[in-house]
């Protein structure tokens, strides 16, 4: 036990909280803008899977990490594309659209993978490469902060300058305020000009970027290589993360944060000689508790019949 | 022809409804520039077709607008505001969660570079709200704001886009006396800075008070044009209430017998605060329909809705022969004699995705003549339901249509038919009629009429006048969310009696409108 606590009270273990934290904050960010636009997108699952693969084969075919990324991102997004063309411009049900491209995520990915390397399981075959790690000079030398800060994924700080940048974008644009409207009260919007489709199309394109970024880490980043079903749920924690945050900017990174701590966790926690499987619950169990407690604090539209 | 005395005028105006309803026929309507400017009439007498054409909501089959001398037309509401007509809704058009200036600006933000420049639209919020006297606090949440504040947010907002002509839908049915004396001095001050207010509204008094001309609408047709200094709210009052028809319902002198609901000291205060209903008391005895006449929104609905269960949160009292409700469940409400026909058949008295059969047994199913061996009994459902479509001669295929595919009038008697077939000892009847076709009509006030030779105690709440009176046998008359009248024998009122006390010229004394209630 003595031995858990110190690895969860060490630089170490809050560095990899952040390690971990890189593609739930990105994706919680992408979750935040499609919420507060007024759409239930649950599509990020397959959106960060399409946005894995094509990180992974983009960077292996054009030999550059960049392009690699921006070809993660631009699959991602035709992801995000179709879904807003079929819940906007086709009506076509939202949870039944998400869910129906999450299945194609899964077994799309590994279709592709199959055809690309002739491989069902991973890309190890493709000569992929990576985001580098950077070291921030002047803070490294910091002792215990520097270790946490510093020396991370280049997409770990893009995670938390999208922060910044989604604050920016939903609090103090007209664009942002467009979105807070329309998700809101449509017709309200609609009455005073606001093009209600048009808007949504933008913020669930720019979620798509976000929630992309987020996929390519997953596979240029946090691995060096694409594997099959590789969010593995990340997307829907990001949804309940941002539930947490009650749709407010930083309480949902805080809460990818700490769904970030329950993904860190198990690894240190080896030392107690739990079976892998009941560790690798833990991020699981963590988000359904904390939609427990988060669950009374809404204000639901069933309830206009309770007594 | 076109007139420059006047700002804007529609000329002949006709619209139809898909399903063939007339809503407007032929009118005129005409607005002189800087007046306030009454649109009168009932509901469904055509006030918001006809305002729904001039903002652009719905478009007419025939007629033209004129605005400041040249002719319109408008596609859209957005269309109505570039030409300087705005609407101020009943449903007020805001954004919750955010500010008064953000929900001012909104579409037409001001901006700093990149970004949104809220200092400046707190500043013209500011500005404008000391211009026109309608004092708000730009940097307050919309959602803490009480209804007369968002009410002044609305009127802002359509003066921020440049509206000449505004338009306010019923703007003081959701307002308390105080917050509508405020909002008088707001729409004088207006018109004395040139702006021209159509006021929709059926209180005269409210009419009398601020407006200068009025056009009164009844069944979709103008019944009267004036001066407001010309016209008395007598002369106006039967200009908008008037009969239609003659129903010709044949029944009997009723025998009342003792108190089977009764209603004591009921009030209900709504979510904004409002007072709807006041300390009312009234009885229904077995045996008698008591008619229930009043101008929607005067605390009928929430009345029914207290009776039925739907609505809580009332003080006072009711009883179901001698028994008291409060804290009763729907079904146990139910259990002890209560049926309801909901003013709303699509929400509350029917499933539309459901069949015929399935909304006829929703009340019953769970009855043990309808279950064996713990499962639906469905030759003893079958034969019950087939038994009331015909009983009821509902038009359908089969029992197992869906209710949706049906008529108005089908749907209504799907309803009836469940309601009435369920030994009611008293039956809360909301507009049973509203909408439906004559046939059906008349099939559902005749069965209303056999049920309280039966002994049924029958309560008849109906926004049309002929009706309540042919059909009941006593009547009260709501107002304000109190009872301005009790009628024990309805043969001897007509309409122009009941409009008066409806429309609060009158009031009977305490004492004569106390008389609804009967201890025994």
């Amino acid at each position: 036990m003595n031995m858990v606590l110190q690895s969860i009270f060490s630089a170490e273990f809050v560095y990899s909280i952040l390690r971990m934290a890189t593609p739930l904050i990105l994706a919680a960010m992408a979750a935040l803008l499609t919420k507060k636009a007024g759409v239930m997108c649950i599509a990020f699952e397959s959106i960060m899977l399409f946005a894995a693969l094509g990180g992974v084969v983009g960077s292996a075919f054009m030999h550059s990490a960049l392009l690699g990324v921006l070809s993660g991102i631009f699959c991602g997004v035709i992801v995000a594309f179709i879904f807003a063309y079929f819940v906007l411009i086709l009506n076509a049900n939202t949870v039944l659209t998400g869910l129906a491209l999450n299945t194609l995520g899964s077994g799309g990915t590994v279709f592709a993978l199959y055809v690309i390397c002739g491989d069902k399981g991973t890309s190890t075959s493709l000569s992929s490469l990576t985001v580098p790690n950077v070291s921030i000079p002047l803070v490294e030398k910091i002792p215990l902060l520097g270790s946490i800060v510093s020396g991370h994924n280049i997409m770990t700080y893009a995670a938390l300058l999208s922060v910044i940048l989604v604050y920016i974008f939903i609090n103090k644009t007209a664009l942002g305020l467009r979105i807070r409207s329309i998700g809101e009260n449509p017709q309200a919007a609609e009455s005073v000009g606001i093009k209600v489709v048009r808007t949504r199309f933008i913020a669930i394109v720019l979620a798509g970027v976000l929630a992309s970024m987020g996929g390519v880490y997953m596979s240029m980043g946090y691995l060096p290589f694409f594997t099959r079903d590789m969010v593995a749920g990340r997307g829907f924690m990001a949804i309940a993360a941002q539930n947490l945050g009650g749709g407010m900017v930083v309480p949902t990174m805080l809460s990818a944060i700490l769904f970030g701590a329950a993904e860190a966790l198990p690894n240190v926690m080896q030392s107690l000689r739990l079976p892998a499987e009941t560790m690798q619950m833990l991020p699981y169990i963590v988000t359904i508790t904390a939609l427990f407690f988060v669950g009374g604090t809404h204000k639901g539209e069933g309830k206009r019949h309770k007594k | 022809m076109v007139n420059n005395e006047y700002i804007l005028s529609m000329e002949n105006i006709t619209k139809v409804y898909s399903n063939g309803f007339v809503a407007n026929k032929n009118v005129n309507f005409s607005v002189k520039k800087g007046e306030i400017h009454a649109l009168v009439g009932e509901n469904g007498a055509g006030k918001s077709t006809l305002m729904k054409i001039l903002f652009g909501h719905e478009q007419p089959e025939e007629g033209k607008i004129f605005y400041k001398g040249e002719e319109i037309h408008i596609a859209n509401p957005l269309a109505a505001l570039d030409y300087g007509i705005g609407m101020v809704h009943q449903h007020f058009m805001l954004v919750p969660s955010l500010t008064v200036a953000e929900n001012m600006v909104l579409g037409m933000e001001p901006k700093k570079g990149v970004l949104f420049d809220y200092k400046t639209a707190v500043e013209r919020t500011r500005e404008i709200s000391e211009k026109y006297n309608l004092l708000v606090d730009p940097e307050a949440k919309v959602e803490d704001l009480p209804v007369g504040f968002k009410q002044k947010v609305e009127i802002l907002k359509v003066l921020f886009r440049g509206v000449e002509v505004l338009i306010l839908d019923e703007p003081t049915a959701v307002l308390t006396p105080q917050e509508t004396k405020e909002l008088f001095t707001e729409l004088l001050n207006l018109k004395k800075n040139g702006y021209t207010v159509i006021f929709i509204s059926h209180k005269l008094n409210e009419i009398k008070e601020i407006c200068d001309r009025l056009t009164v609408l009844r069944n979709g047709k103008v019944t009267g044009i004036a001066d407001v200094s010309d016209i008395t709210e007598q002369e106006i009052s039967n200009k908008m209430v008037g009969r239609n028809v003659m129903l010709n319902i044949e029944k009997e002198k009723a025998k009342p017998g003792s108190s089977v609901l009764q209603v004591k000291h009921l009030s209900y205060t709504d979510m904004h605060g409002k007072q709807v209903v006041k300390d009312i008391s009234f009885s229904v005895r077995k045996g008698e329909i008591l008619g229930v006449a009043g101008v929607e929104g005067n605390g009928q609905r929430e009345i029914s809705e207290m009776i039925t269960g739907l609505l809580s949160g009332q003080t006072g009292e009711i009883l179901v022969d001698g028994k008291a409700l409060s804290g009763a469940s729907i079904r146990d409400i139910r259990l002890s004699g209560v049926a309801h026909i909901s003013e709303d058949r699509m929400t509350y008295g029917s499933v539309g995705d459901a069949s015929i059969e399935e909304n006829m047994i929703s009340e019953r199913y769970y009855k043990k003549e309808f279950n064996r061996n713990g499962l639906l009994d469905f030759k003893r459902i079958k034969e019950c339901v087939n038994q009331l479509i015909q009983n009821y001669g509902i038009k359908c295929d089969n029992k197992d249509a869906q209710v949706r595919t049906l008529s108005g009038g089908n749907i209504q008697k799907v309803v009836v038919a469940r309601e009435f077939s369920s030994n009611p000892k008293v039956i809360i009847a909301n507009q049973p009629t509203r909408g439906i076709d004559v046939g059906a009509s008349e099939f559902i006030r005749k069965k209303l009429v056999s049920l309280r030779d039966e002994g049924v105690g029958v309560l008849l709440i109906s926004a049309d006048l002929t009706e309540v009176i042919e059909t009941s046998d006593s009547i009260i008359v709501m107002n304000n969310g109190e009872i301005a009248a009790y009628f024990e024998d309805a043969s001897k009122v007509d309409e122009t009696i009941l409009g008066e006390y409806m429309l609060g010229l009158k009031r009977q004394s305490k004492e004569e409108a106390g008389g609804a209630y009967y201890a025994e």
